[in-house]
């Protein structure tokens, strides 16, 4: 679904992604870990444009994503993205939050949007919030908010970019138990995170990135259980 | 001397009876006063315009991320507009360039407007970039296209950002078209100028100008000041 061939991605001299080659299929939940630094978040932002390439290929199906002539509009809405800040639109209601793509890319009627956004806000128990604005909402509130967003666009891949960074320890639960049904209804995800109960729990492979490379990928159990990286063992030992 | 001594004999009464009812005089103020709020408004118009069109040439870039040639057309506006005084900018304005246009109002507005523009310009740059580039990040991954998302997410949030220093700048503006007189157009100081002129005593003719002005502005900040409220809506808690 996407395939990824030797990316790489500098900012003026500093190299963040050193040649970084990597597949998902269909339905896989990937999670990629790894130090501060390490250039998960620029891979994660290299896969919908965010961030442009360098070098290397970026494809999604069977369009290339960073290719010249690619409508990188039309991508995106296929591609929903949740970012560590939520970045919920300060200006509009949480139901105006959700409900401007579809409707502004006249994908949905005004009607079918709302319809459509209030199933999504009653799936996280948010219904009652449809007229607040982000700023009356708590971190994990948004968050969940900033999920249903991305949904609303019945979106074929969803990016988290360190969805539970910056919530109060309280509130990552929240977060996480939207994230485990969305992945449990099939959807396919690549998540940056930290959590790795999460990690273990959900993942179809975890990947471990340092210093722009991916230098291991396993199934969950094998991934902590027989780390066989040295810079994995030491990570794990400190984040276990 | 002789002035000096006939001052020296009236009351304050008699001597703002002379500036303000005397021969109608009130009536002057009142031309004055439609002079200045006339530039005042239009060039205030014109400045919002210009600066509008000079903000987003200025943000605007190359697809390698570099200055556009609109950017740097827009630089060099804001640059010589602000590096030069604008009272010179008017004479150049009423005395070279627009010689052949009759209405000195009009050459007035013409000059404050280019002048109002480049302080504009900047204001709306600012209160773009202070909205949180995540917006936009949100918009695009959505989606949107960049100017959808600038319509719909960035310049609502960033006219509550400009609103205040806008304000601001039509104050200013007000004030600064004070100086028509230098180009003979009968603003309301030019006016109390005159006046003070006249009857040989200058302290209630600009005494009255200063308190119009005050109020007037005043006035104007009480209305900014509710709007600015208004707009804060989506802040509240």
């Amino acid at each position: 679904m996407i395939s990824v061939k030797n990316l790489h991605k500098s900012f003026g001299d500093l190299q963040v992604l050193r040649g970084i080659n990597y597949q998902v299929d269909k339905g896989q939940k990937i999670v990629i870990v790894g130090p501060s630094g390490s250039g998960k978040s620029t891979f994660l932002r290299c896969l919908n444009l965010l961030e442009v390439p360098t070098e290397g290929e970026v494809w999604f199906e069977d369009i290339q994503v960073n290719g010249k002539k690619t409508d990188i509009n039309k991508v995106r809405r296929n591609m929903g993205m949740v970012f560590q800040h939520f970045n919920l639109f300060n200006n509009l209601t949480i139901m105006d939050n959700i409900t401007l793509a579809p409707t502004s890319l006249k994908l949905q009627t005004k009607e079918e949007a709302k319809e459509n956004a209030l199933a999504l806000l009653r799936r996280v128990n948010l219904e009652e919030k449809a007229d607040s604005y982000p700023a009356q909402l708590s971190g994990g509130q948004k968050q969940r908010i900033a999920i249903v967003r991305s949904l609303a666009m019945n979106p074929k891949v969803m990016l988290f970019d360190e969805p539970t960074s910056a919530l109060d320890p309280e509130m990552v639960g929240e977060v996480l138990d939207v994230m485990k049904e969305l992945a449990e209804s099939g959807m396919t995800m690549i998540v940056v995170t930290h959590e790795m109960g999460f990690a273990r729990e959900v993942a179809s492979k975890v990947l471990f990135m340092d210093e722009g490379q991916i230098l291991e990928e396993n199934t969950p159990d094998l991934f902590f259980t027989v780390p066989k990286n040295p810079r994995l063992q030491d990570f794990l030992s400190k984040v276990l | 001397m002789h002035s000096l001594t006939l001052l020296a004999t009236r009351s304050i009464g008699e001597r703002f009876y002379d500036a303000f009812i005397k021969a109608d005089r009130w009536k002057l103020y009142l031309e004055g006063l439609g002079v200045t709020i006339q530039i005042t408004i239009f060039a205030a118009l014109l400045g919002v315009i210009i600066g509008m069109v000079l903000a987003f040439m200025k943000l605007s870039r190359r697809k390698n991320g570099k200055h556009s040639i609109f950017s740097l057309i827009a630089t060099a506006y804001v640059d010589i507009i602000r590096g030069t005084p604008s009272v010179l900018q008017l004479m150049i304005m009423y005395f070279v360039i627009l010689t052949s246009v009759n209405s000195g109002v009009l050459v007035a507005i013409i000059s404050f407007g280019i002048n109002s523009g480049a302080y504009v310009c900047e204001i709306i740059r600012a209160g773009i970039l202070a909205v949180d580039s995540g917006q936009m990040e949100a918009g695009r991954s959505l989606g949107l296209s960049q100017a959808t998302t600038m319509r719909k997410i960035i310049i609502p949030q960033a006219i509550k950002n400009v609103l205040p220093p806008l304000g601001n700048e039509f104050i200013v503006l007000m004030k600064e078209t004070a100086i028509v007189g230098y180009v003979a157009l009968a603003d309301i100081t030019r006016v109390a100028q005159q006046i003070g002129s006249r009857t040989f005593d200058y302290f209630p003719p600009l005494i009255i100008a200063a308190a119009v002005y005050f109020v007037i502005i005043k006035i104007l900040s009480v209305l900014l000041g509710v709007l600015e409220r208004r707009l804060r809506k989506s802040d509240l808690r």
